[in-house]
């Protein structure tokens, strides 16, 4: 083991080696005249005497080697030497060179873009906030109850005090409102906070201030907001002097004290957040009026930092032991109740929860693209290595070790998967924010998914170059240990059908390749029907001929006998508008943004089974909603105008409701008591979908919205026009009805349904781009393979023709041989995808894992693309001239 | 390569020989090889394709130290100076050898 002193030494020499040379030739010109003047002094002539010094010293020029190797690296000049030759072997090649470097480039390219997403989207998560590896989600447990929940105000200020393992507790609740500037209204997200929020987190708002100590205490006590970069620059041009100014969300106006910096987004993994306000203005932002004092009112999600060195079993001690003693001080309100610490990247309560079973599909996926890229490569080297054997047989004759010829093979490998991840890490530079790409943009709402490439992706990224390299040395390297002198000498020719001996490894990395793609084709196949019966499942209401849009009164800050005024004003300048079949309001949107309203009820001769509290969520819906959105009723009849404060309260139940608490009696007629109310029933309407397409019949029912009236409201219009078309005859109305009022995006319901699918979509997209890659991959190992073999047995093909096969035999023979190994990779993809598209999951719906169509089609692109891939070296084995092929020899 | 012409001298011992002979005063490589074969009465031959690497081998270690001087024929030469680390090594060497040495004297004596 050298000691430092040799290393700085050796880095002395390095830096003199020019002058070291000339001193080293000296030195030996001075041994070798001092030999020859001894002699001389014995009375041999003065050239005699030097010749025979010099023969005695022998050669000065291999001491002088020998000397100057003490001295270097030698692992380094070997690897320089090795860096040189194998580039110059890979610049003699360029096709083969292009041809690694673009499969390994893919192949480690998927990867690094895949790890980019993991690292920006589950580990660091939040940009610009400080110490994520200490961060933790904090959220509460429910005993009996798998999952996460809320926290209450009061408990978190409980662990906060009696925490002293920790550096900070903060809260961020995501919210949103309505932001109406101009005349646009948009949905915006964003945090309910603690007023600790910006200090924990590290992040100085660039103009303004944080929030103050004691603004997250009080009723309403503090409307003030900081708000983000984005917004600033976006709704208010950036204004320098916007500190100060007031800005009305929902409904209240808030003096701006802040504006957060460039980069950075909130803490909460899919939304960009638009704005934080404290925790006192919360029953302005959330259901269930203030509940900063109720300990039963579980609301909150919130984030801890561990102190240095404390570790997350430590910390969750701590936090179990607060939450045990609070179980005891406060049994009303919390018995069965815990707190529980998650790592970030399996945070509970944001879109990490969501994304985390898609990121490990797609990371599987990813690995099997790059062991397909791999493969080919290795395959290509392995070609090549034959070519080389004559090479290598040399060099072994003239003294290269053993190890000596490994490490050339596993430079020249270095280099190619070098390349291949510098052009892979390019490649995922490009697709770091591909991710967001795929979500659909939702109206000014903004999606937030970013790939980080930092220091920690680009190391597992060089974790998988080394390994690309070793498994691509290895191939050649597997060839040359074996290599012996005598047979490289004499040329060797595989035979097509016999594979021969040498081929096997060459075969079983093509058989390995065909497996890999078979899987991800079933794969893709599977998703995309999946996704396609989820997108022709009957939703329940028309997609088509239905427009869905709002306008934010509470913005405007209407009250209620001002906004029913107002809606019902609209309404009928919106029915009289050319083209519009019908209109009518309702609170929520199917499958929209926001949730419906839910109540306990009770129903007449329906014992509730003890235990059982029924609850069952419902939506407020005006006149004409059932003619407008094409939910056709059973029964009964739809709500009039006549259904009004003055009526009678009435409902309309959905078929299952029917079913659950009529027991297949009409319902019509039938009372159920709403929030202490009592409803008569006037209609069944059929089952449609309410929350996803992918649920099953829920119970579900409606109430007339003049009885039960909210301010907001989504407007549903029945109309062939466009979205496009219908918004500015809608601006138009709207702005002669009131100029402070903005309206939302307008779209079709088929939009609503496409983008309440989008993950099922991105799952779709993803796999079917890298399902393609790995075919593609597949295709071309499958041609090089085919067209080596070809290659290899002209003489063979020759001897055939010349013995009377017709050139027909000869294409039949190649095609054989290629189907024979791509039936050997198809029966391993069988097995194999039997066994592995049980992890697609929840991103089936209604298609079982191991579904006939999807493995059928699979195996027909397979074999298609198969067929193709070998038919251009059976082609040109046709054409095999007897005469020259014989000659060559 | 450098180690297969010492075969005749017992393993590690080349170094132990050029470090004997520096200790009385700096020699170039000329001297050295000349003194250990007239200190052996010519029974050890060092070869010049094995003194230079080793001499450098030694540079590296930090136990001789290089300088240029004049020869007694006045040539320039290259001279080799023993250093505290090479004297240190001398003595834990030429105690290793001695006693590698009774060791082979009492089985050669005694089986």
């Amino acid at each position: 083991m050298p000691t430092f002193r040799e290393w700085v030494s050796r880095f002395r020499f390095f830096r003199d080696r020019r002058s070291f040379s000339g001193e080293m030739r000296e030195e030996l010109q001075f041994h070798i005249e001092s030999l020859a003047a001894e002699l001389e002094d014995r009375g041999v002539s003065k050239d005699e005497a030097l010749r025979r010094a010099h023969l005695e010293f022998g050669s000065s020029q291999l001491v002088q080697e020998d000397s100057r190797e003490v001295w270097q690296f030698r692992w380094l000049e070997h690897l320089a030497m090795d860096l040189r030759v194998g580039f110059r072997m890979l610049w003699r090649n360029p096709g083969f060179s292009v041809l690694a470097t673009l499969c390994l480039t893919l192949g480690i390219g998927a990867n690094a873009a895949v790890f980019s997403w993991l690292e920006g989207i589950l580990f660091r998560p939040y940009p610009a906030v400080a110490h994520q590896e200490r961060l933790m989600a904090l959220a509460g447990t429910a005993r009996g109850e798998p999952g996460a929940s809320a926290l209450s105000w009061p408990d978190y200020l409980d662990l906060q005090k009696n925490c002293p393992l920790f550096d900070a507790f903060f809260v961020s609740k995501i919210t949103g409102t309505s932001l109406s500037i101009g005349e646009r209204a948009e949905r915006a997200p964003g945090s309910i906070v603690s007023a600790n929020y910006f200090e924990a987190i590290g992040v100085h708002p660039m103009l303004g201030r944080g929030f103050l100590p004691g603004e997250d205490v009080g009723s309403a006590a503090h409307p003030v907001v900081v708000i983000s970069y984005q917004l600033w620059q976006r709704r208010f041009k950036g204004d320098p002097h916007i500190i100060g100014k007031t800005q009305r969300l929902n409904g209240v106006f808030h003096t701006i004290v802040g504006v957060a910096p460039e980069g950075f987004y909130g803490t909460f993994v899919g939304w960009a957040m638009q704005f934080w306000v404290p925790a006192s203005m919360e029953e302005l932002f959330e259901a269930g009026g203030y509940k900063l004092e109720d300990r039963s009112a579980r609301w909150i999600e919130a984030y801890a930092r561990l102190k240095t060195g404390v570790t997350a079993q430590q910390a969750q001690q701590e936090i179990a032991a607060v939450a045990g003693r609070l179980e005891s001080d406060f049994p009303l309100s919390n018995r069965g109740r815990g707190v529980q610490l998650w790592p970030l990247w399996a945070t509970p309560f944001n879109g990490a929860g969501t994304l985390l079973p898609m990121l490990s599909i797609v990371l599987v996926v990813v690995l099997c693209v790059l062991l397909t890229a791999c493969a080919n490569v290795g395959n290509l080297l392995l070609v090549r290595s034959f070519s080389r054997r004559q090479e290598m047989a040399v060099r072994a004759a003239i003294g290269a070790g053993r190890g000596r010829l490994l490490k050339q093979l596993l430079t020249e490998g270095l280099i190619l998967s070098f390349a291949g991840t510098l052009g892979g890490l390019a490649v995922a530079h490009w697709c770091r924010h591909a991710l967001i790409l795929l979500f659909p943009a939702r109206g000014g709402v903004s999606t937030y998914l970013p790939g980080d490439l930092d220091w920690r992706v680009l190391s597992v990224t060089a974790g998988v170059c080394v390994v690309a390299t070793l498994v691509l040395g290895l191939f050649p390297a597997l060839q040359a240990s074996k290599v012996d002198l005598a047979p490289a000498l004499k040329s060797e020719m595989s035979g097509v059908v016999g594979g021969h001996k040498k081929s096997r490894v060459r075969s079983g990395l093509v058989v390995l390749q065909v497996s890999l793609s078979f899987v991800l084709l079933v794969g893709m196949g599977l998703l995309i029907q999946s996704l396609r019966k989820i997108r022709t499942t009957d939703p329940g209401f028309s997609t088509h001929r239905v427009l869905n849009t709002a306008v934010d009164l509470t913005s405007a800050g209407y009250d209620i006998p001002k906004a029913k005024a107002f809606q019902d004003e609209l309404l009928d300048r919106v029915a009289g508008l050319p083209g519009v079949e019908s209109a009518a309001f309702a609170r929520a949107t199917p499958l929209g943004y926001g949730s419906y309203s839910s109540s306990r009820i009770a129903v007449d001769g329906y014992n509730v089974p003890p235990e059982e509290e029924p609850t069952v969520q419902y939506n407020e819906v005006g006149p004409a909603y059932f003619a407008t959105t094409g939910i056709p009723l059973v029964s009964g009849r739809e709500f009039l105008r006549s259904d009004d404060e003055a009526g009678a309260p009435v409902a309309i139940v959905n078929e299952t409701m029917a079913a659950q608490f009529w027991k297949g009696k009409d319902p019509i007629g039938e009372r159920v008591q709403v929030k202490g109310r009592w409803m008569s029933i006037v209609g069944v309407a059929k089952d449609a979908k309410y929350e996803s397409m992918r649920e099953v019949p829920i119970p579900f029912f409606y109430v007339a919205r003049r009885q039960n009236f909210t301010i907001d409201g989504g407007l549903n219009i029945r109309t062939p026009l466009s979205p496009q078309v219908m918004a500015k005859a809608l601006a138009q109305e709207i702005q002669s009805l009131d100029s402070n009022l903005a309206l939302y995006e307008v779209i079709t319901l088929q939009e609503q349904v496409d983008r309440s699918t989008s993950s099922q979509k991105v799952a779709v997209t993803l796999l079917t781009a890298l399902g393609t890659l790995a075919l593609l991959l597949a295709a071309v190992g499958l041609y090089g393979v085919m067209s080596y073999a070809v290659s290899q047995s002209t003489r063979e093909l020759g001897l055939r023709m010349a013995l009377g096969a017709r050139a027909a035999d000869l294409l039949r023979l190649v095609l054989l041989r290629g189907m024979v190994l791509t039936a050997s990779g198809l029966l391993g993809g069988v097995v194999a995808a039997l066994l592995l598209t049980r992890l697609l999951g929840t991103y089936l719906y209604h298609v079982s894992p191991r579904d006939p169509l999807a493995f059928a089609t699979a195996l027909g692109v397979m074999l298609a693309t198969a067929l193709i891939a070998c038919l251009l070296p059976a082609w040109r084995a046709m054409r095999t001239d007897p005469m020259q092929a014989l000659r060559d020899e | 390569m450098a180690y297969s012409e010492t075969s005749q001298l017992l393993p590690g011992t080349l170094f132990l020989l050029i470090l004997k002979s520096l200790v009385r005063g700096p020699l170039h490589g000329y001297a050295i090889a000349k003194q250990i074969k007239n200190a052996s009465a010519n029974g050890l031959e060092i070869q010049e394709g094995s003194l230079y690497p080793a001499l450098n081998r030694m540079l590296v270690k930090g136990w001789v130290r290089a300088e240029w001087g004049i020869s007694e024929n006045n040539r320039k030469a290259r001279f080799y100076r023993l250093t505290a680390e090479g004297r240190k090594q001398l003595h834990s060497e030429s105690r290793e050898f001695e006693k590698l040495v009774k060791s082979i004297q009492l089985v050669m004596r005694t089986v």
